[in-house]
């Protein structure tokens, strides 16, 4: 059984199915990319997936779990985090925390703990700020812990987002248009990475407009069009393949 | 003309920032000598006029904390926070004089019955957001007010409580003549400053930051966002009504006209002008806007226009508020925190940890 099956889910808003009926498969260890031209339903999907829109219809079944209808945060529980294609780091607030934010779920220490300031409340805040070293050590971004989120550079607020969905210890990791906005040799080093955390043993679903990037990461690459799903397979045989070219392109008369 | 001002500006921000190193390098004789300060207080001030403002400042700097965890931490506008403090007060009040209950009883009951009160305003009110929380939470003071008001047979209405008892320890009585009044707000500014304290630098104020900074990116961090927000409000409340029982104890007589509207803003003010989402700002805003009409005064009926045109410019030239926006200074690591271990490693730790703590 697959890692993270979805299937038949739809999304209807009003009269408009901004996804319909999708299925897919996401075994562990892979990396899916999921394209499709503006407006196809992606991010919708995304937004199923993390329990941000309910489903209209379809079960999304996570690890032998259904996870559909549950809430946002009980799915970050259970190990699915996101990025967001509009970046949404706490802006206010230092690289640092950002990351120990992300951690929030799996800090466990309660209220009194925290008035008393009890050993308990001390050992984790250490293991927990180590851990965020780590992690922003891991992507690069050690010397900007005491900076200010909103300060970064765009290229690094990408990475910081990944690195906060690293830390709620997710198992998947959903990233939407984590190259977008980058310049060659920044998408170039983010391939890299990912490829990095893939071989850590993440799994990775990835919504991803750079072309590039799509066909050099992808184990699989699912194609999306009006909300539908159009294709998929192997990123050479998605490349040649007649309805996404179309899908692209248009229809040649 | 415009050099010399900017020559001028930057020798007050290098003598800032001179001060600022040596209080770096200085902390324990800071901190030994505010605590001195603090203890004379009394011996230096020269007339318990200046004591009771003193104590005043004091009083609302427990509120601008109170108000501050909810406005400045985690962003939600509150324009009922003087319900609270009334709550506070007319509890403490009528529980000393009816059933002669001692001060150190009555001041945790009221702030736990202001606690409720926030508990029963946060729950329904705090999914709404921005401009309709503050218009719910005026709602509610309203509210509150009409009640002191109008149940005449439980609070006096209009004539309100009066000859309200001193706090006593072993039939001690506390005054502003003994200076016992004043060494108990400082003691019940402590109480409140290292709680508030406790509460930012742990999970719990980073969760009420990432739902002040961005509510939806929050949830998606796995933070329970209206938990955190009623907890909030709920601790907020119940620190207002902790200042409003001393208060009742302080002035010995409440009507409803001392906890209106204009409370409130003075809160919010006061959190706004020290910088929204720090601490040491409620001290020094509390400070400035308290004793502002004080000092004043000279100018009779014009002080309160001065007191606007000076808030206005304020807003207009730093609207983070004194002590708001980015520091300079570096992130305080908990100690025991290693900057520097082997990078080799860590970097292959990452799943490592993840299947460890998967399951937690």
């Amino acid at each position: 059984m697959a890692f993270l099956e979805v299937k038949g889910v739809s999304k209807h808003f009003g009269g408009l199915a901004a996804v319909d009926k999708v299925s897919l498969e996401v075994n562990q260890g892979e990396i899916i990319s999921v394209i499709g031209p503006n407006g196809a339903g992606k991010t919708t999907l995304f937004n199923m997936l993390t329990g941000a829109h309910a489903l209209t219809e379809g079960e999304i079944i996570f690890d032998g779990e259904p996870i559909h209808n549950h809430t946002p945060q009980e799915i970050v529980e259970k190990g699915l985090a996101r990025t967001f294609q509009n970046i949404r780091l706490f802006p206010e607030l230092r690289v640092i925390e950002n990351v120990l934010i992300g951690m929030h779920i799996h800090t466990q220490y309660s209220f009194l703990d925290i008035l008393f300031r009890t050993k308990k409340f001390r050992k984790i805040e250490v293991e927990k700020h180590q851990r965020a070293i780590d992690i922003l050590d891991s992507i690069g971004l050690k010397q900007q812990v005491h900076n200010y989120a909103v300060n970064l550079p765009y290229g690094d607020q990408r990475r910081l987002e990944i690195a906060r969905a690293i830390s709620t210890n997710a198992k998947i990791l959903l990233l939407d248009e984590p190259a977008a906005g980058m310049n060659p040799q920044e998408s170039e080093e983010l391939l890299e990475f990912i490829k990095e955390l893939r071989d850590q043993g993440y799994t990775i679903i990835l919504i991803e407009h750079d072309m590039n990037v799509v066909m050099n990461i992808s184990d699989r690459i699912v194609v999306i069009d009006y909300g539908k799903k159009i294709a998929e397979g192997l990123p050479e045989d998605i490349a040649t393949n007649k309805r996404v070219i179309e899908a692209y392109l248009g229809r040649s008369e | 003309m415009a050099k010399k001002l900017a020559l001028k500006n930057n020798t007050i921000v290098d003598w800032i920032s001179k001060l600022r190193n040596y209080y770096y390098a200085h902390k324990k004789v800071f901190f030994i000598a505010l605590a001195v300060l603090i203890v004379l207080t009394p011996y230096i001030s020269p007339s318990q006029y200046i004591l009771r403002i003193i104590i005043m400042v004091g009083i609302y700097t427990i509120l601008a904390l109170a108000l501050g965890l909810v406005t400045g931490y985690t962003g939600q506008v509150s324009l009922g926070h003087a319900s609270f403090y009334a709550i506070g007060a007319y509890t403490s009040a009528l529980l000393s004089t009816h059933f002669g209950l001692n001060f150190f009883i009555t001041v945790p009951i009221s702030a736990i019955v202001a606690a409720i009160g926030g508990l029963l305003l946060g729950l329904p009110t705090l999914r709404l957001s921005g401009t309709y929380l503050a218009i719910a939470t005026l709602g509610f003071c309203e509210v509150v007010r009409m009640i002191l008001l109008n149940w005449q047979s439980v609070t006096n209405g209009p004539l309100g409580v009066s000859k309200i008892p001193r706090p006593s320890i072993f039939g001690y009585e506390l005054t502003l003549a003994n200076n016992g009044l004043y060494y108990l707000m400082i003691v019940l500014l402590i109480l409140t400053t290292a709680c508030m304290i406790a509460i930012v630098r742990s999970k719990m104020g980073r969760a009420l930051k990432a739902i002040r900074e961005d509510e939806l990116a929050a949830t998606m961090m796995g933070i329970k966002t209206t938990y955190y927000k009623v907890l909030a409000f709920v601790i907020s409340a119940f620190f207002s009504g902790l200042a409003g029982a001393f208060y009742a104890h302080l002035i010995r007589y409440i009507d409803p006209n001392t906890f209106v509207f204009d409370t409130s803003i003075m809160i919010l003010s006061i959190v706004i002008l020290g910088g929204m989402g720090t601490i040491n700002g409620m001290f020094l805003g509390s400070a400035l806007l308290v004793s502002f009409p004080e000092v004043l005064r000279f100018l009779q009926e014009y002080r309160f226009v001065v007191y606007g045109i000076v808030l206005v410019m304020m807003m207009r030239f730093r609207p983070q508020g004194i002590m708001g926006g980015q520091k300079k200074s570096n992130y305080q690591f908990p100690s025991g925190t290693i900057m520097n271990r082997n990078t080799t490693q860590t970097k292959f730790s990452l799943s490592q940890e993840n299947s460890v703590e998967g399951g937690v």
